[in-house]
């Protein structure tokens, strides 16, 4: 391989993730880091540490500059831009690029056409997979947009066509409805992102959210099945799960097939998620996006399937072809991961920084914590609230929820509130148990 | 005349401005009421808005667009 030596342009947990995925494989880590970053364990862990900036993200984990400067002075082959941040910033990987390192992803213009939600529709169609029903792209006006929805039916959504994040959605049930809110989301999208297109799509609801993991060399491209993430709050995944419980076969396949066929279709390099919606009740599913990175919920598959994700899309970057051949990829169990969040699940999740005073991790045959954290670290106030997640496998659903209920007692973070406590009341709760579980779920069960 | 001290009672990222592409809620020397959003504290991506709290002759700002502030930090005095 000709990778010998990584920046990790990232922090945090995933940042500990990318070291150790590179000592597993012999190459030397460098990891960036804020000054508010010094004592992190991803600082510990690495091989050297290079600092880029300030606490803000905008002037450290953000500045393009900074980290090119970083990569140059460290003399690494590599950047891995983990998640978050600039890791689907096509300019950031062109720049990466163009300073003459590799870029641990696909390249910008991959990230380009598929990070455009009308453009990556445009893929998905070429590409056989469904997609939801609605304009395909852009709907020129008013008129164009009532004669869809009337073709489509109620309810719709209209969203901004360079929107992101939930903003300029809108939920239309009726003629009335769409007639007085589409001028308003156009207006809201030309003020937010300098840009008033919009597309209209119907609204599947109540749905899942389940995605399929995909890996690709550039020529060959495998699925590691699918992950179940319809667990959110504020479209924020908070648990996931695989493989989905209550999936037909048949639906399965299709799904995995798909996201192999967009794949193929854009010549995928590296590892990445295509997400879909799921309608249980027609065992339809259609495409939503393209996340063209490693995902949070990465270890759910790496636990079903013994894939080591993080150092297949190294390997993949260093100009390895695809080791794995897609009947090697085996589904084993059942393996669920709860985000460990420094937040009050009391206290309407109100975030919180500070100082861990204990940490006792649990240990045993299936068990998984990936954090960022130790005793006697403090959680700056400046990032994400994630702190880590535990993940565990077992045999199937309702002993992996067992051992989960188990595991979540004997994990203790204490100093700062975290949201093991909601964890421990999920893993126990009947509709959880049933599987009862859609995109809505979370919010309504937190507002009984 | 005395100055009021704004505090921030959490620590993050202090923004004096809604978003980058707007102007300041307030510039150096503007007038304030005490219910004026001044800025923005951002605390693990969540946002809180930061009001005057007393009414003012004049503002003047004690920390930069986009620094980071600690928790009781003074961010802004206003004259009264």
């Amino acid at each position: 391989m000709t990778i010998r030596s990584v920046l990790v342009a990232n922090r945090g947990e995933i940042a500990v993730r990318i070291i150790q995925a590179c000592k597993a494989l012999g190459i030397r880590a460098v990891q960036v880091h804020s000054a508010a970053d010094a004592d992190s364990l991803a600082v510990r862990l690495a091989d050297d540490a290079i600092e880029i900036g300030p606490p803000p993200a905008a002037k450290s984990y953000l500045n393009i500059d900074a980290l090119l400067e970083a990569a140059h002075a460290a003399g690494v082959d590599a950047v891995h831009p983990g998640y978050g941040f600039l890791a689907e910033n096509a300019d950031f990987a062109d720049a990466v690029a163009a300073g003459g390192f590799i870029f641990v992803g696909p390249d910008g213009d991959s990230i380009r056409l598929l990070g455009d939600k009308v453009a990556a529709r445009q893929v998905a169609v070429r590409a056989g997979v469904p997609t939801v029903p609605g304009s395909d792209g852009r709907v020129e006006n008013f008129d164009e947009a009532r004669d869809i929805v009337a073709t489509i039916g109620f309810p719709v959504m209209i969203k901004a066509a360079a929107g992101g994040g939930g903003r300029g959605i809108r939920v239309a049930t009726n003629l009335d409805e769409f007639e007085r809110l589409f001028p308003q989301a156009s207006a809201e999208a030309a003020s937010s992102f300098a840009d008033g297109g919009l597309y209209v799509e119907k609204l599947i609801d109540p749905a899942r959210h389940i995605e399929v993991q995909i890996l690709g060399d550039g020529e060959r491209f495998i699925h590691c099945y699918e992950r179940e993430c319809s667990m959110q709050r504020r479209r924020q995944k908070v648990w996931e799960e695989g493989p989905a419980f209550d999936l037909p076969t048949t639906v399965r396949d299709a799904m995995c097939a798909s996201a192999v066929a967009l794949a193929a279709e854009v010549g995928y390099r590296g590892a990445g998620t295509v997400e879909f919606l799921y309608d249980p009740s027609a065992q339809s599913f259609y495409f939503i996006e393209v996340n063209t990175r490693i995902q949070v919920e990465h270890p759910v598959t790496e636990m079903i399937t013994g894939i080591d994700l993080v150092q297949s899309m190294i390997r993949i970057a260093g100009g390895e072809p695809l080791s794995i051949r897609q009947d090697d990829v085996v589904v084993n169990g059942h393996a669920i991961e709860c985000r460990i969040n420094a937040e009050d699940p009391e206290n309407d999740f109100r975030p919180w920084p500070g100082t861990i005073e204990t940490l006792r991790v649990p240990e045993g045959e299936g068990i998984r914590f990936d954090s960022l954290l130790y005793a006697g670290y403090t959680v700056p106030p400046f990032y994400d609230s994630l702190l880590g997640k535990l993940i565990v496998h077992d045999r199937d659903r309702n002993t992996c929820l067992a051992k989960l209920s188990e595991t979540l007692k004997g994990l203790q973070v204490t100093g700062i509130p975290t949201t093991i406590p909601l964890h421990a009341r999920l893993a126990e709760d009947p509709a959880v148990v049933a599987g009862r579980i859609h995109t809505r779920f979370l919010e309504t069960w937190l507002n009984r | 005349m005395s100055k009021a001290q704004v505090m921030s009672s959490l620590p993050g990222t202090f923004y004096r401005k809604p978003s980058p592409e707007s102007p300041p809620f307030k510039q150096d020397g503007d007038p304030v009421s005490a219910a004026d959003v001044i800025g923005l504290v951002e605390l693990m991506k969540n946002f809180e808005e930061i009001t005057a709290d007393v009414d003012g002759k004049a503002i003047t700002f004690l920390v930069e667009d986009g620094e980071a502030i600690m928790a009781g930090q003074a961010i802004a005095e206003i004259e009264s």
